[in-house]
Order: C-alpha cells, then structure tokens, then sequence
C-alpha cells in the first residue's frame, strides 16, 4: 500500500528512516489525485505549488534535526474549504465566496503549516456545511470511494472522501451536528470531534458559532490523536476556546480499558437504526465487554428532541453568521443600481437552497413574537440535553453508540429536508453539549462502512480516543481500505 | 418658526390646555481606548486615508472572531459609576441583526437584555438651578463604518462608498430617561454629559467628528398626564445648537400638528441644517426586527464588585462636585466656578496656580480674562503656550507682591503666553519693577501738574474724573511701572484734594 | 400554525434573501413540515432550567488595550467586488 494510502505514523517513520522524503509522498498524493478524484470529486482548490514549497522546507527540517520535528512534518494534508489558508482560494462550497482569497491563515491551519505539514489542497463539502451528504456542495457532488453511486456523509465528505481514496494520509473537517464523525462512519475511517472549545475556530467559517469545532480524519485513531495534539489548545483570538492545558492523548492512548465502564444509551438503538448497522454496533459492544469493559444501558430521555433544538440553534446562529455575505467587501455580487436589489440578488443567487432554508428557518425563530416559543425554549431543551449526559457521566466513563442510524445512502436519495436532517440524529446531540466524539470503522453493512461512536465528558478528548484506539486495535477494521487505495497497492 | 414654544417655562398651549414636551436623549460615545472594541486596530481612525485601518475582524471577513478590549468595559464602568449607575454582576454582548454597507458582519455587537449599568442619574444646572434626569442605561458596542453619498468626497462618485476605518471603535450608548421638558435642560443635559466623560477620561467629546453624537426622542402631552404622546426620534444634530434649534423646533411642529387638529406619526426625522428644520426621513419600512440574541462567540462578563469598587476609587472629582468645592474653598461665585471647572484641565490649572499661594479670586480674574482671551486668540492652551502653567503663577505673585503693576502684568502674559520665558528674570532685566518709592515719583508729579493745567483747573473746580489724565500721564512716563494708587495719592496731597 | 405567503416575504425581506415565487412557496411547505417537528421540544419541561447560549464556563475573556497594524488598504480593498478609489461602493440606498 501506498504511503499516502496508510497512516501517519507510518509516513512519519519512514520519513526518518529515509525510506521516503517529503517530495515523494507529495508525488505520491498527486499521483493518487489525479488518478481518482475525477470519479470522487473531494477537492475544491489543489495548492500543488504551496505544497512543493512546503514539502522543501519539511525535508530540510527534517534533515537538520528529525527528533524535532512534528510527527506531521512533510506529510500531505488536504483542508475542507471552509478553514482559511491565506492567499489561498475559499469558497466554503458556495459560489457566494468565489473569488474570495483570505488574506490570514486560521489558527489550527496554522498550527499544522508551523508543524511542517504539506497542504495539497481544500476539499469540497456542503455549502457553509451545511449537509449530511456533501451534495449541497455548490460546485459538485463527492462520492463515495467504496461506491461512487452513494455520497460520502457531509458536510466534511471532501475530507472523508480525500482519506478514503487514498490522496492524504490525514485532512481536517468541521463538526457542527456531526459533519466530520457521519462522514467518517460513512467512508470508513475515523474521525474525531475535540470538545467545544479545544480546538481554535479562528480562521473556520462559521456556520453555528455554539456548535462548531474543527477536528481530524485518518485511518487510525493514533493518527486523530497525533493531529489534535498539533491544532488544539488556548487561541487568544477565539474567546470561546478554553485556557485550560490540553492532556496529551498519546500519553494514555495505550492504556486499554479493563475495567472502564460504558454507557449504551437506550434512545440511541431506537427503530431508525439500519439492522445492519445496528449489528456491527452490537458486535462492536460485545468486543468492547471482552476486553474487560463494562456496560451499563443509560437513559438520556430528551434525545427525541434534540433534533429539533439543533435545528432551531444551528439555523438561527446561521442566519446571522450568513449576513456578512452581502457583496460588498469580498466574494460574488450581482450588481445592481439599487442597494437593496443587490442585497436580494447577491444573496438570492449566491445561497443554494439549503442555505437558505436554514436562514429563513433561523430567521423566523429569532424574529419578533416567535424567539420565546423557538430560540428561548431551544436554549432551555439544549441546557436539559447537557444535563442529562452530565448525570449519565456519573456512572459511566463514555458512551458507546452507532455514529449514523444508516450506512452511506446512494445520491439523490433523500430530497427531503428532514430526512436529511434525521441523517445526524445521533451526532448532534454531542455538539449541542459540547461534548468531544470519535467515530471509527466498526465493521461492514452490505459491504459498505459502519461507524462506532465513542462519546466521553467535557475534556476528556484523551479518554474518547483511549477506548477507540483499543476497540481499534482489537479489531483491525482500520485496516480496510476502500477499492481505490486497494487497486493502488 | 415662532417661538411658542418653550423659553424659561415648559408650558405649551394647544387650543385653551396646556401641554408640556417630553424629552429623552440617547448619546453615543465612542471611548478613548488605543485599539478597537473587538480587534487591535487602532480607534484613533480619524484622518486615516479611507480603509487603511482596518483588519480581518472589523472587516467582518469570514473566519474572525471577536475579543473584547478590557479597557473599553472598563471605561463604561467608569462612565456608570460616574452617572450613578447600577452594575449587576453579569453581562453579555448580544448581536444586533440588520443590514447596511456600513455595518460589514450585517450585526452589530451591542448589548440588549442585560446590559452593563442601568437606573443612574445625572446632576446639572439650568440658569442656575440644579437639575436631575434619569439614566436608563449604559451599554457598550461597537461603531459602524462610514458612509460617503454621491458627491460627498469623490466628484466621480455615482453611488454610495464605505469606508471602514470607523468599524468596530468602542462605544458607548447613553439613554437618558424622558425627564427633560425644554430644549434648554436638553441643551444642558448634554453639556453636562459631556463634561462629564471628559473628566473621567472616556470620550474626547468632539460633536462635530461625532465622537459624541445624540438622538431624541420627543412627544408632547397634556400637562399632568403620566402617558406618554407619540414618540418622534430626532437624528443628524451635531452640535449643541442644532439640538436646542432641533428640539425647540419640533416642539412647535407638533404643538402646530394637535392645534389642527391633526395626529402625529411616529416617525424618524432628521435635522437639517439648512433649513432649520426636522424632516421626516420617510423610508420603506421594513418593520425593524433586529431579532437580538446572545453573541455566541463572546463569553459573558461577570463584573466582581472589587472590579467595580476599584474603577470607583480611581474615579476623578466630577464637575459639579468641583465647582461647589471650589465656591465652598476660595469663595468663588456660581458663575465663575462653573466656568473654572468646565474642563479638567481648566480647573486643575486653576487649583495649582492657586496652590502656590496666588488669591483665589485674582487667579480667578486672570484665567477667566486675559488668560482665556489670549488661549482664544492664539488657539492654544495656557498649558501648552509659552508662559505654562508655573509661569503664569509666577507671574500672578509678581503682580500680588507689588513687583510689577497689573498693566506690566498684562503686558508680559502677551508676550510671554507667545514666546516663553521666565517672568521674574524678565521684569529684572528690563527693568520693569513697579515704581512705588514716593520720592522717585515726586518730579513726575510735578511734570504731570505742570503739563496738565486745564485737567488741574477742571480737578480743582471738583471734576473727580479729571484726575485719571494725570495719573495716565505718570504712567505713560513709566511705561506703566508706577504703582497707579500711590500715583493718586500723591497726586491728591500735591492738588490738595 | 402554517406559515402565511406574507411570513415567508417576510422572513426572505429580513434576510435579505431574493426568492423565486416558487422558492416562496417550496420553502413555505418545508418550513411548515420542519416547525411542525419542532413542537417536540414542548416534550421536555424546561421550567426549572437556565438558557445555554453557549457551553463552557468561561466568563470575562478579554484582551489588553494593545492596538496592533492594520491590513494595506491594497490588502483590505483586494477582494471587494466593487470599488471607487480606495472605497468599497455599493449602489444608491433607496430604502
Ligand atoms: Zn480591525
């Protein structure tokens, strides 16, 4: 198998070994791009000139001192389209932005360009990420690289995708109600999303600034762990992220679970669930028991209404974040000699239609003599979500669950909205409360990926990515490749 | 318009009743912090070339975020201890949902339910007499850019332009409850607002670069009804003036609009200069819905009341305080007091001139004659002239001790205020000590007599005034050394006055 | 209650957001379907619970008064759609 095609570590290793130098997984990246991404469609933006740059320089730090250097130096990383890199092109999926070149670099991007990593591009997601399937993507759809005909998950499908094909060892998405760990679960590889406030969103396109948190996908929960150390930690320019000293993951990664307890939550195996999906979970619990963990079923009893606190939330911090989009200081305008009629058509015309729903949905809950009945009570149901998984983490250390009621759903196949929105019915829960979350490959379903979600207190990143890792290397699912890497092999 | 309205009374006749306006002021105020509320780009903007102080995050470009400047929090919590406000212990930003070219996020960052400081009051006079208007509240937030109108900058321009140096300045909204009842108390209202965030150092209270801007509310009613009338809100007064003619205007107008029997809209109107006049600003209106809600990119303040008590510790004496301290300690009058302490440089120049053992009063005298005369004349003041603060209290002892006459006084303080320089070294080493030795000024005397037969003649035959020429006449001859009433004293023995 | 045809110009007229007449009345359907879901969240009693605007603990985040260099204006003008000299421009405000 391919560099590009396997895991950090393993790219780190050899780069140190000289088995390999940072222009040859560059070439390798590029090779596996240009190979695959016509049928995937995973980037946006391909930043090959930055890269070969960026690569040089690796391998010089590389050579002057390798035990200094990051596990991430000289290995290719592809960026969702929503993290700004400066001067390079950002569209966050959306033709509103085209043209629009940021002129800063984000904080955890830049925490990985400092690390000495090799960007190749931006990928494609759903426009403002704002999907479950990427297919709202202004630009094109992804797909699947186990089935072309079925999407990816979204909103970071580009992500998934670019790591499922084999392109880059690692990529970064954005988790807002489950956009990095359903694409994740759906293109058979892990993702992680850090708690609220670990990771800076300086620099992240926001989509719902309460909700919102950048996090890594890889083949393996290690590689998650390696990125996270890299990008997480206090940023001075995002209020909301937190002081406190970020725990090393790898310190306690390998530290098993023997006699850990886990919560199943009862409303999480409810009648949604695919039965093959549903299968891998419970296989999965089973492994986790023999390891020596213990379950314990949890009750987390407004789960039913999570879905419709998200979705007053998300579109509500949406349809104010989405006002800067007005044709006036950046991106696409559609002139016209009159202020407002260029405001309608700018926006009219630059939004596609999922965006907009969810902006005149956040509209309407925040406008006059509807904010009591919608945002105020969404707020109220959002504190009683955070509380009951607060008492549900009292008697147990995580919570085990499916990541995605289904497994990856051909294109086209849900038109309508709510359908699409049930998609992240078991994620966004997790954001709603902050919480931190890793999805990772737990078997097959009529041959297609299904994710275990691993869900653990506030802060406690290193002990959701201590029982994936274990359940992981329990398992060897990880090893799984979709057919584009194995055909590269 | 006549002046039916409002002078020295409050009372309006509409028909045979009588009405009374209602008045209620909102200013803002930007804060005199070095950076911007939420970013590190500076907040002194004006004069900057268009655009070229802005940034990321006060151009609203995706991705940024906002951190609060302590300083400016700090500030307001000035400005609330300094208008008597009460300050809970939590507080949040909430974001202000609208469009407009000059607002780049399409919200501006304010505080609507829980803001910093609420329920205070501020003291002022009106021809003397002592006022109180309420405070409602005291938020902050940031400013909007700058919008230029066809014409306004560029001959070129066929359309609107924005500049966005003035985004994100910290500022201040101070909403004064409705206790006003003429456009004088508004008038004085505002001054007295205004002096008093120039004395705590938050504002630099510039009305014509808007770094103080004011709207009002106004209606009129019934006298004796506790309801309030229609509101109007009055834009676009940028000076003291503009808002007594803006107010005093309106007023009429609506009294005019009831006697015709008509009803008043509520309305937005703006003042124009030009025309003397409030014009309604007639828009599309798309019903306002700012749809509120809590910033979700700032963390909520908690003020601990050590915080609080400390900023109150280090706050300065206020104006008001100051003038009755200073009528109270030197036995100034209403008047003089008021003027002493109208800045607070003005009056810590009038306490360390005295401070050196200059009288009150005649420092008094000075500063608010020759001192204030020459600070006009050259647009410069005292503490930045030549002569400077300890000069002019050299000066004024020469003068007290009798070393120099008042008009070599006056003489010097030109001279000096312009070009600088020691006041004692100077009246040494021209020579310009006053003349008060009998005999050396015993043969002027005799001169001024001798020269002056028809003023002796008129003198003798009891014309008083007459008097004045001779002791000129001495004066001149000693460039104004002599000491004038020991000049009228000799004068008097010698004519056997 | 179902959304009227004057909500939805509405709600499009404060976002700002051009809609087709058939945008108006697909988005009326769906925001009618999704706001009937929404009545789920009456199911949970919220009487004794504060609002979460935002999780996490922190209170009084904020910076020192250091005021830092601003953009170029060549840099802060570099994407603007629509520029005059070294203004952004928009068309005239009729509102
Ligand atoms: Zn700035």
């Amino acid at each position: 198998m391919s560099f590009t095609g396997g895991t950090v570590a393993a790219s780190a290793a050899a780069l140190r070994e000289g088995g390999v130098s940072p222009q040859e997984l560059l070439a390798e990246a590029r090779a596996q791009f240009e190979r695959v991404d016509a049928e995937v469609g995973a980037v946006l933006t391909q930043t090959w000139e930055l890269a070969e740059r960026q690569a040089a320089d690796a391998q010089r730090r590389l050579r002057e001192d390798p035990g200094a250097a990051s596990p991430l130096c000289g290995i290719p990383v592809a960026l969702k389209d929503v993290l700004c890199l400066e001067g390079v092109a950002c569209t966050a999926g959306s033709r509103i932005l085209e043209g629009f070149h940021p002129p800063y670099t984000g904080t955890a991007v830049q925490r990985l360009l400092d690390a000495g990593a090799v960007v190749i591009g931006k990928t494609n997601c759903d426009e403002f990420a704002m999907g479950s399937s990427t297919e709202n993507s202004a630009y094109r759809p992804v797909r699947n690289p186990w089935d072309r005909s079925r999407v990816p998950g979204g909103s970071s499908g580009g992500s998934a995708a670019a790591v499922a094909a084999g392109m880059v060892p690692y990529s970064l998405g954005t988790d807002t109600g489950g956009s990095i760990r359903q694409p994740a679960a759906l293109c058979g590889v892990v993702g992680f999303k850090p708690t609220y406030g670990r990771v800076s969103r300086y620099g992240l396109i926001a989509f719902a600034s309460s909700l919102d948190q950048i996090g890594p996908f890889a083949h393996t929960v290690e590689d998650c762990a390696l990125v996270y150390s890299a990008i997480a930690g206090h940023d001075p320019r995002d209020s909301t992220s937190s002081p406190t000293a970020v725990e090393d993951p790898m310190e306690t990664l390998r530290g098993g679970i023997a006699g850990m307890r886990l919560g199943v939550p009862h409303e999480y195996f409810g009648e949604g669930l695919e039965p093959g999906v549903r299968r891998a979970v419970e296989e999965a619990l089973r492994v986790l028991e023999g390891m020596g963990a213990t379950l314990d079923e949890v009750s987390l009893p407004s789960t039913g209404a999570a879905l419709s606190t998200y979705y007053i939330i998300a579109p509500a911090e949406c349809s104010s974040n989405l006002a800067r989009y007005d044709g006036i200081r950046f991106g696409m305008r559609k002139e016209h000699d009159a202020l407002l009629q260029m405001y309608l058509d700018t926006r009219g015309c630059g939004f596609g239609a999922e965006v907009k729903r969810r902006i005149m949905l956040g509209t309407y809950a925040l406008s006059s003599g509807y904010y009591d009945a919608y945002y105020r009570k969404a707020q109220k149901v959002r504190t009683v979500i955070a509380e009951e998984f607060a008492a549900a983490f009292e008697r147990v250390d995580a919570l085990v669950c499916a990541t995605s009621p289904t497994v990856a759903f051909p294109l086209a196949a849900r038109e309508d909205p709510l359908s699409m929105y049930l998609c992240d019915v078991l994620t966004l829960p997790v954001n709603l409360a902050g919480l931190p979350g890793v999805s990772l490959p737990c078997g097959m379903a009529d041959g297609l990926p299904v994710g275990l979600q691993v869900i653990a207190p506030r802060f406690q990143d290193a002990r959701a990515l201590r029982v994936a890792h274990a359940y992981e290397q329990a398992t060897g699912w990880h090893r799984a490749r979709s057919p584009l890497v194995e055909a590269t092999a | 318009m006549s002046s039916t309205a409002t002078h020295g009374t409050d009372t309006l006749r509409v028909g045979d009743r009588e009405y009374q306006a209602v008045i209620g002021l909102e200013v803002h105020a930007q804060l005199l912090t070095r950076s911007k509320m939420f970013c590190g780009c500076s907040a002194a903007y004006v004069g900057a070339p268009p655009n070229s102080n802005t940034c990321p995050v006060c151009l609203g470009l995706p991705g940024t975020l906002p951190v609060i400047n302590r300083q400016a929090v700090e500030y307001t919590v000035r400005t609330a201890v300094a208008l008597n406000c009460e300050i809970p212990e939590f507080t949040k930003f909430d974001r202000k949902n609208y469009f407009y070219p000059d607002l780049p996020k399409g919200y501006q960052i304010s505080q609507y339910d829980l803001p910093l400081s609420r329920r205070g009051w501020l003291q002022f006079h009106v021809d003397g007499e002592q006022r109180r208007c309420g405070i409602t509240r005291v938020h902050l937030e940031e400013d909007t850019g700058t919008m230029y109108h066809a014409g306004d900058v560029l001959q070129s321009a066929t359309s609107s332009l924005v500049d966005c140096n003035r985004c994100g300045v910290p500022l201040m909204e101070i909403v004064g409850e409705p206790d006003l009842r003429t456009p004088e108390e508004a008038r004085e209202y505002l001054i007295w607002l205004r002096r008093v965030l120039m004395y705590i150092g938050v504002n630099d209270g510039n009305l014509e670069q808007g770094s103080f801007r004011c709207d009002a509310n106004v209606s009129i009613r019934p006298r004796g009804s506790d309801q309030l009338g229609v509101k109007v809100e009055i834009k676009n007064m940028n000076s003291f003036r503009a808002v007594h003619h803006a107010l005093g205007y309106e007023i009429e107008r609506q009294r005019q609009v009831l006697e015709q029997g008509g009803a008043l809209p509520q309305e937005t109107r703006g003042w124009v200069e030009t025309q003397q006049a409030t014009v309604s600003q007639r828009s599309k209106e798309y019903a306002h819905d700012y749809r509120y809600f809590p910033e979700p990119d700032l963390p909520p303040l908690q003020l601990e009341a050590a915080l609080v008590e400390r900023i109150r510790g280090e706050l300065p004496e206020l104006p008001d305080a100051r003038a009755a301290r200073l009528r109270r300690q030197h036995g100034l009058g209403d008047y003089d007091a008021g003027l002493l302490t109208a800045t607070r440089e003005e009056a810590d120049t009038y306490e360390s001139v005295v401070a050196t053992g200059v009288g009150a009063k005649l420092a008094a005298n000075w500063m608010l004659g020759d001192v204030a005369r020459l600070a006009n004349e050259h647009r410069l003041p005292l503490q930045q002239s030549g002569l400077g603060v300890a000069g002019l209290a050299a000066l004024l002892r020469l003068l007290e001790a009798g070393t120099i006459s008042g008009s070599v006084a006056k003489e010097l303080l030109a001279e000096l205020y312009r070009d600088g320089g020691d006041p004692a070294a100077l009246v040494e080493q021209r020579g310009l000590g006053q003349v008060s030795d009998a005999g050396a000024l015993s043969s002027l005397i005799d001169e001024a007599i001798a020269q002056g037969s028809k003023a002796v003649a008129d003198f003798r035959a009891g014309k008083e005034a007459a008097l004045q020429s001779l002791v000129g006449y001495v004066m001149k001859q000693t460039r104004g050394r002599a000491d004038a009433q020991l000049v009228n004293r000799l004068l008097r023995e010698r004519l056997g006055g | 209650m179902p959304l009227t045809p004057e909500d939805i110009a509405h709600v499009a007229m404060l976002a700002r957001l051009g809609l087709s007449d058939e945008e108006r009345s697909r988005y009326g359907a769906q925001l009618d379907a999704i706001l009937e879901h929404m009545t789920r969240l009456n199911d949970v009693d919220t009487s004794p619970v504060g609002e979460t605007a935002q999780v996490g603990e922190l209170v009084n985040v904020w910076r020192e008064d250091i005021s830092q260099p601003s953009l170029s204006v060549e840099r802060a003008l570099a994407n603007a759609p629509a520029r005059e000299a070294d203004f952004f421009r928009v068309g005239a405000i009729q509102e």
